[in-house]
């Protein structure tokens, strides 16, 4: 299955897929940060693939230089029982990523929670509104130079 | 004697704070307007700190958004600062009602990427574990659903029937409630003759326990038409959305992990996969009801199947040595030391791994970076995605059809805010 996934991509797409790798079991195919919204929509579509359902999607941040963020998109086919994951490498000077709540209506709020830890934006996401921290926070938590700690004063407290 | 002069009517203090412009609202044709109504997150039937912004037009919903964050404490940012093994106890906090299994499927994820191969004892053990939160979280879906639609015995009766499984997880590990009962590669501590017996006490009273509740809704006039075809959700809707667990399975989608994507020992075992077809409310509710008896017959079946022997894998660099060990022998300490201080170490990677937990698919995706904190964790929660649901279930529902809604989906908030 791994080979028919991956040889079908490549054959579809042979600029936008780049490095795939097998571990554990879970195969991540990596995909140009342009172009993910083609690639989503023909793994939903292709009826032999048809990845119908966006388990998950999150951000990870690799505090590297290059390609400092990674989206990570984890599609499941309820056809072939079988999970995928795609990753979108982004850069921190530009981060914004092509939404894909066309494609599965569930990404919209696991886009607003990467958003909200992350700050990267999911460029022509309907409602890219914080998930957990209050609207006027100015920070994203998730980030690796955010203190553990939090921030002193980065929440007013209420008066009295 | 002068007589008083009566200005005008003093208002109470109260009222002159209350009035201000946010809550003075003029109207020029009562009739015109819709309203806009906050429920939560201090409200008894949103189960939790769940906040509803609700539109109405008269007594139905136009529009839904909810509000998550009141209980978020960070966990994904915390795992980051910690070992593989501290972590353990923050995942009884997630889900709370089946603290259990998210200990399960933690380990199951850590597991998988560190490659531990468990002992089948201590598998079965696990297994026995999951059934035990699913048919103890199942029982206060069941009956806290039945109470915010106004039957309050059903709740006082499911909860009986839980403290008798939170008394076998208090003999199985010492605690009721926060068990953090898994270990990496293994079990804090082996399954006894003690929790067989009175597990197997528990199984032959809940069929008969299972009927008197179900004698009290299933032909019950108020709470079938409180249920039935409220909340309705197509099918395509609810593979968009993505969701998981009885919500999916009440909409004719049989998936269900333990047989998809098997984890565990569950291809040895026999049950069903309930799933119904109409979507509603109340098909969600009988969903949650007949899998507490398959995972009873699970029940029944690992218990007959365990076999003997090691509840842990004797494997030095990566699990705990047993305790009586680490006291008396100097390698021992040595690896204890090693695995308390510095942690495991995994290899360099990313895994994911999802289980079928009472709400739905609960899943841990890991990133490694080869230290003994992990460098990302994803906790997939199956509440948050479930009541992204709400808005598409609610719109044009009346309003006391919300709380049938939100009971049907059985959100737990420690779990939707993280």
């Amino acid at each position: 299955m791994n080979d028919i996934i991956i040889q079908k991509l490549r054959s579809q797409f042979p600029e936008s897929v780049g490095g795939t790798n097998d571990f554990r079991g879970d195969l991540t195919i990596q995909v140009r940060r342009e172009d993910i919204v083609k690639v989503c929509a023909f793994l939903k579509n292709d009826s032999e693939l048809s990845f119908d359902m966006v388990i998950d999607l999150c951000g990870v941040d690799m505090y590297r230089p290059e390609g400092r963020f990674e989206v990570i998109y984890n599609l499941y086919s309820l056809k072939n029982k079988k999970y995928l994951r795609l990753k979108v490498l982004v850069d921190e000077e530009d981060p914004v990523v092509d939404t894909v709540g066309a494609v599965w209506s569930a990404a919209a709020w696991h886009e607003r929670e990467t958003f909200d830890m992350f700050g990267i934006k999911f460029e022509g996401h309907p409602d890219l509104r914080r998930m957990y921290m209050p609207e006027e926070y100015e920070y994203y938590p998730l980030r690796k130079d955010f203190p553990t700690m939090g921030i002193t004063d980065s929440i007013p407290l209420p008066r009295k | 004697m002068a007589a008083r002069v009566l200005d005008e009517p003093k208002k109470s203090r109260i009222l002159e704070a209350l009035e201000d412009q946010d809550t003075t609202v003029v109207l020029d044709d009562a009739l015109e307007n819709s309203m806009i109504l906050n429920m939560g997150p201090q409200h008894p039937a949103t189960h939790g700190v769940l906040r509803l912004l609700v539109k109405l037009d008269g007594e139905t919903v136009m529009a839904c958004v909810p509000e998550l964050g009141y209980l978020h404490r960070g966990y994904e940012k915390i795992a980051e600062g910690s070992t593989y093994h501290e972590f353990i106890p923050h995942t009884d906090r997630l889900d709370y009602l089946s603290p259990i299994s998210n200990n399960v499927a933690y380990v199951l994820a850590v597991e998988k990427l560190i490659g531990v191969d468990v002992p089948k004892r201590a598998q079965y053990i696990r297994v026995l574990c999951c059934e035990m939160a699913r048919v103890a979280s199942h029982l206060v879906a069941v009956g806290s659903m039945a109470m915010d639609v106004g039957a309050l015995t059903v709740l006082l009766w499911t909860f009986r029937e839980r403290e008798k499984l939170l008394d076998i997880y208090d003999v199985l590990c010492g605690a009721r409630f926060t068990t953090s009962y898994t270990r990496i590669g293994g079990l804090q501590q082996d399954w006894t003759g003690q929790c067989t017996a009175m597990l197997t006490t528990f199984l032959d009273e809940f069929a008969a326990d299972l009927d008197e509740v179900s004698r009290l809704l299933s032909h019950n006039r108020i709470f079938i038409d409180r249920c039935e075809n409220v909340g309705y959700i197509s099918r395509e809707d609810c593979i968009a959305t993505g969701m998981t667990g009885p919500i999916l399975r009440a909409s004719g989608v049989p998936r269900d992990l333990r047989r998809d994507n098997p984890y565990l020992v569950y291809p040895e075992l026999d049950f069903n996969v309930i799933t119904l077809t109409e979507s509603d409310s109340l098909s969600r509710f009988y969903v949650r009801f007949n899998e507490m008896v398959e995972s009873a017959k699970i029940l029944r079946q690992a218990l007959q199947k365990m076999p003997d022997g090691p509840f842990s894998a004797n494997q030095a660099k990566k699990v705990l040595p047993k305790k009586e060990r680490t006291y008396t022998r100097m390698e021992e300490l040595i690896q204890d030391f090693m695995l308390i201080n510095m942690g495991i170490d995994p290899p360099v990677g990313e895994v994911y791994q999802g289980i079928e937990s009472s709400k739905g698919e609960l899943g841990f995706y890991i990133v490694s970076d080869g230290t003994g904190h992990p460098w990302r964790m994803k906790i997939r929660s199956p509440s948050m995605v479930n009541i992204s649901a709400i808005p598409i279930m609610c719109k044009g529902a009346m309003i006391s059809d919300i709380v049938a809604i939100i009971g049907s989906i059985d959100p737990v908030m420690g779990e939707a805010d993280k």
